[in-house]
């Protein structure tokens, strides 16, 4: 042991940087193996791939709304009058070798990694990956989102053509709808009128700098957090609460993760390479007095657009003000309650169940039936407005009537979620009694035996024991109760009206979720399982709080 | 590393009660990690080979390929194109992207195959330690915090920590009021447009002017005023500026068919009406016209408009009606406004009334 020293490279930066320390916690930290674990990688790799082919497009394109007359090779186009911003951005496309693959990998890498984030903050919130203590990392994460969201939008709205200006002009009439300052807002911000000179200058200094600065900062913060914390796992024999078991981070992390990145880098290369992506040349310059039929925002802000596009058009005008409902509530009030509601739910789910323990073995999503209900309702209402955000594309294609698409939204935002709550949760407690019957009866062999008295019956085999612990490994949880009204000496609890509303929430939590079998009940099945009195006892298997509470 | 390795403690979750968690015997008993199961590459050489010679026969592709971007990068005109079915296109385009992507995906596939197949997959165990420091390490914390604060005077000396704190939310101040002159103050810029009495209607491609006879009905024009193009020449920002707020729609309607709004009988000329083309819902250029019902569609958000009918909203999120133009012949027969909008252009804001 003495004896070896680092080779000398390694050993001057440790002697100045102490990397060796930092090396022996985590050069063979173990991280869990599970395909759902990747989608955060993807996230993060196309960040990177953003940021490479980033730098690249900046040394060509031109922040600047100064007008010149386009002498590139698009011949379609030469001689007309346009912004620098949109000249260069021809001349990356069609001048500058390699410029179009950049920026068509720069584009793609944009919509898949907001993509990723999301599908990656989907399987935080269906696992229950969000709870203590990484309940902070899950707001980081989201803020990443949201930043990441309005990076790809103020990037599409860089390169000055039709549809990019027609996107900003929305904006600001989104943002000129706000009571009392809306107007200022607008001026401050785009340096006056509409369109100005100054958006795109500004939006770039954002796009470039600002952003991704905070995105960066915020990564190096979710990482080293993913690090502390050490990375969740599912349940399964040998996992528990007080261990992470999987493969360590040198030799087979590296090579996968680090592998992976260039799987993602080659697959976002292939695309722009065959997939083409925002081609501006075909809009056109941008023009105050122009726009496509059938314009399209990127995916992620299809959503808010929905959201516009169905609200009714209300307007209040009284004591010489305007109050545009038909912004205010689409726009400006609707998604930032949806990302608050969304941003706060661990908190909200830690004060319903009252668990402050630490959790990292993760929640599979039927066995917390309710708060998977509550992401499919999520879902389904994020789904319908963004569906919403294509009511005109729906129309053409099927030839529907555009007013009963835009109708049949107004209402299905509404109905759709709690239909799609109430489904999720039904099916996630029918997985959790069929995941009970496996482990009582075991499996269906398709094996019918006829008895002596002439009953048939199917054979079935008892599952292995690795498989029966990875079903049970699960906490029995019951709704809160609260305690008597008043203690031994007549005194009244305190905050009783929100204890009870809290009580509620917790039996809407986990009062129809099914227990996993106790040992009795399945030794008492495994003793007598197969027998004529089966059928009898399906209902006390699975039992749930309520019927347990009508006995 | 290696006692971590070896077997685990059962799960000790019993005689523990919380809140919400009710924990009771287990039913099944912890069996620990599942037996490693050796893949082929660990039991047989020759599979073990085989794998080697597949990620390295990756790299070495990986290689060739990166080489072939930088050759395709010269060999390839830039404007060159592709023309073989779905895959037609940009011929410098593909082969770079198609030699870079492949080259890339081959690196990380053949490292992902590495791992999988050829490197130790036996799962190790680590231990997790609670977040939260331990008992003694909060008390050296607090003391020495105390400590400080109490060197520090902080808390003794009110006068200090009072005025250091003035001084610092002052500083809040100049991070707001510096950026004052991001932009004007709106003044009464939303309320007007560079129409004015007696500026004629052009064509917004042409810039001719339009006479009343030039119309058909059942034809919308889109149109500006006729001072707009002069201004591109002086300030292309002032002209952009004007143009998204000047810029308008004439068609022209059976006059039987026409529902005009009281106190605009003389606004059109023989069923000619003029209205803004910018959308009262959030500014979109409103463009898609049906010619046999008048109406006429935002297509950004599809606030439908009735042109007959005062431009009312007869669908969509917009509340207001297009504003209208005025219109008047000039002593030569062509088209020209009365006078300027007589209400402001474009999406709503707050201090409209």
């Amino acid at each position: 042991m003495s004896d070896k020293d680092f080779p000398p490279p390694v050993k001057y930066l440790d002697d100045r940087l102490g990397i060796g320390k930092i090396g022996k916690k985590n050069l063979r930290k173990v991280f869990p193996d599970h395909w759902s674990f990747m989608l955060g990688e993807i996230a993060l790799y196309s960040f990177i791939i953003l940021i490479l082919t980033g730098i690249f497009l900046t040394f060509w394109f031109k922040p600047s709304m100064g007008d010149v007359q386009y002498q590139g090779s698009y011949s379609l186009l030469k001689g007309l009058h346009m912004s620098e911003a949109y000249a260069s951005t021809l001349d990356i496309s069609f001048d500058v070798r390699g410029g179009l693959l950049m920026r068509q990998i720069h584009h793609w890498a944009a919509v898949l990694f907001i993509a990723a984030m999301m599908v990656h903050l989907l399987r935080i919130f269906f696992t229950g990956a969000f709870r203590k203590p990484r309940e902070l990392n899950w707001v980081i994460g989201f803020t990443m989102l949201f930043l990441g969201i309005i990076e790809g939008f103020i990037g599409y709205g860089l390169p000055d053509d039709l549809l990019s200006g027609t996107g900003l002009r929305i904006t600001q009439g989104m943002i000129g709808a706000s009571p009392v300052i809306g107007t200022y807002l607008n001026f401050f911000i785009f340096g006056g009128e509409f369109p100005g000179d100054d958006m795109v200058p500004r939006f770039f200094t954002v796009h470039v700098l600002l952003i991704p600065g905070l995105i960066l900062a915020l990564v190096t913060v979710h990482l080293f957090l993913v690090v502390y914390h050490k990375h969740t796992q599912y349940p399964g024999p040998g996992r528990t609460e007080k261990n992470v078991v999987g493969y360590p981070l040198m030799p087979v992390y590296m090579a996968k993760a680090g592998g992976f990145f260039f799987v993602v880098f080659g697959i976002t290369a292939l695309m722009g390479a065959l997939l083409q992506i925002n081609p501006v040349w075909l809009y056109g310059p941008y023009n105050p007095a122009e726009v496509t039929a059938g314009s399209q925002p990127d995916w992620y802000m299809g959503w808010l657009e929905g959201s516009v596009r169905i609200m009714p058009g209300f307007e209040s005008h009284f004591w010489g003000i305007t109050l545009s409902w038909n912004l205010i509530i689409p726009a400006l009030l609707i998604p930032p309650a949806f990302v608050t509601l969304v941003a706060l739910y661990p908190f909200i789910e830690e004060w319903i169940t009252g668990d402050k323990r630490e959790h990292h073995l993760l929640d599979r999503p039927r066995n917390m039936p309710t708060r998977t209900g509550i992401g499919a309702a999520f879902i389904t209402f994020y789904g319908l407005l963004w569906v919403g955000g294509g009511n005109d594309l729906i129309a053409t294609h099927f030839g529907v009537s555009l007013n009963n698409v835009t109708w049949f939204l107004r209402f299905a935002v509404f109905l759709g979620p709690v239909l799609a709550f109430w489904l999720t949760r039904r099916i996630a407690i029918s997985l959790q009694r069929a995941d009970n019957d496996r482990i009582l009866h075991g499996l269906e062999t398709g094996v019918i035996m006829r008895l002596p008295h002439g009953e048939y019956i199917e054979k079935h085999t008892p599952i292995g024991t690795y498989e029966a612990y990875e079903l049970t490994a699960r906490e029995r949880k019951l709704p809160l109760e609260i305690g008597p009204e008043t203690d031994d000496n007549g005194v009244r609890a305190p905050r009783r009206a929100l204890n009870k509303v809290r009580a509620a929430l917790s039996r809407f939590y986990f009062a129809d979720s099914v227990q996993k079998p106790t040992q009795d009940e399945i030794e008492e099945a495994h003793a007598h399982g197969h027998g004529p009195g089966d059928e009898h006892e399906e209902l006390t298997e699975t039992e749930t709080f309520h019927e347990v509470t009508k006995h | 590393m290696s006692e971590d390795q070896s077997k685990l403690p059962a799960v000790s979750e019993a005689d523990e009660k919380e809140h919400g968690a009710v924990v009771v015997s287990e039913p099944i008993r912890d069996p620990g990690i599942e037996p490693h199961e050796p893949r082929i590459t660990d039991i047989d050489p020759k599979a073990a080979d085989r794998v080697e010679r597949q990620v390295s026969t990756m790299f070495g592709l990986a290689a060739l390929l990166t080489v072939g971007s930088c050759v395709a990068y010269f060999a390839i005109p830039r404007d060159a194109e592709l023309v073989f079915g779905p895959l037609s296109g940009n011929a410098n385009n593909m082969t770079l992207g198609l030699t870079l992507g492949l080259a890339l995906f081959l690196i990380g596939a053949g490292a992902i195959q590495w791992a999988k197949k050829l490197m130790v997959d036996e799962e190790i165990v680590e231990y997790r330690h609670p977040a939260h420091a331990t008992p003694e390490q909060k008390a050296d914390i607090i003391e020495g915090y105390q400590q400080g604060v109490e060197e520090s005077g902080f808390t003794r000396r009110k006068l200090i920590s009072r005025s250091l704190i003035a001084a610092m939310a002052a500083l809040g101040l100049p991070t707001i009021i510096f950026l004052r002159d991001l932009g004007p103050l709106p003044g009464r810029k939303l309320y007007t447009t560079i129409w004015a009495k007696g500026i004629r209607v052009v064509n917004d491609v042409t810039l001719r002017p339009i006479k009343p006879s030039d119309l058909q009905v059942g034809q919308l024009v889109n149109a500006a005023p006729a001072n707009l193009a002069p201004i591109e020449e002086e300030s292309p920002v002032e002209y952009q500026n004007a143009k998204a707020k000047a810029a308008v729609i004439i068609v022209r309607i059976a006059p039987n068919e026409i529902r005009t709004p009281a106190g605009r009988e003389n606004w059109g000329i023989d069923g000619i009406l003029c209205y803004s083309k910018i959308c009262t819902h959030v500014g979109c250029p409103i463009s898609l016209y049906e010619q046999t019902t008048h109406h006429v569609l935002c297509p950004c958000h599809q606030s439908t408009f009735d042109l007959a009918d005062g431009a009312k909203v007869i669908f969509g999120p917009a509340a207001r009606p297009l504003p209208q133009l005025p219109l008047a012949v000039d002593a030569e027969g062509y088209l020209v406004a009365q006078s300027d909008f007589t209400e402001p252009v474009g999406p709503s804001f707050w201090e409209r009334g």
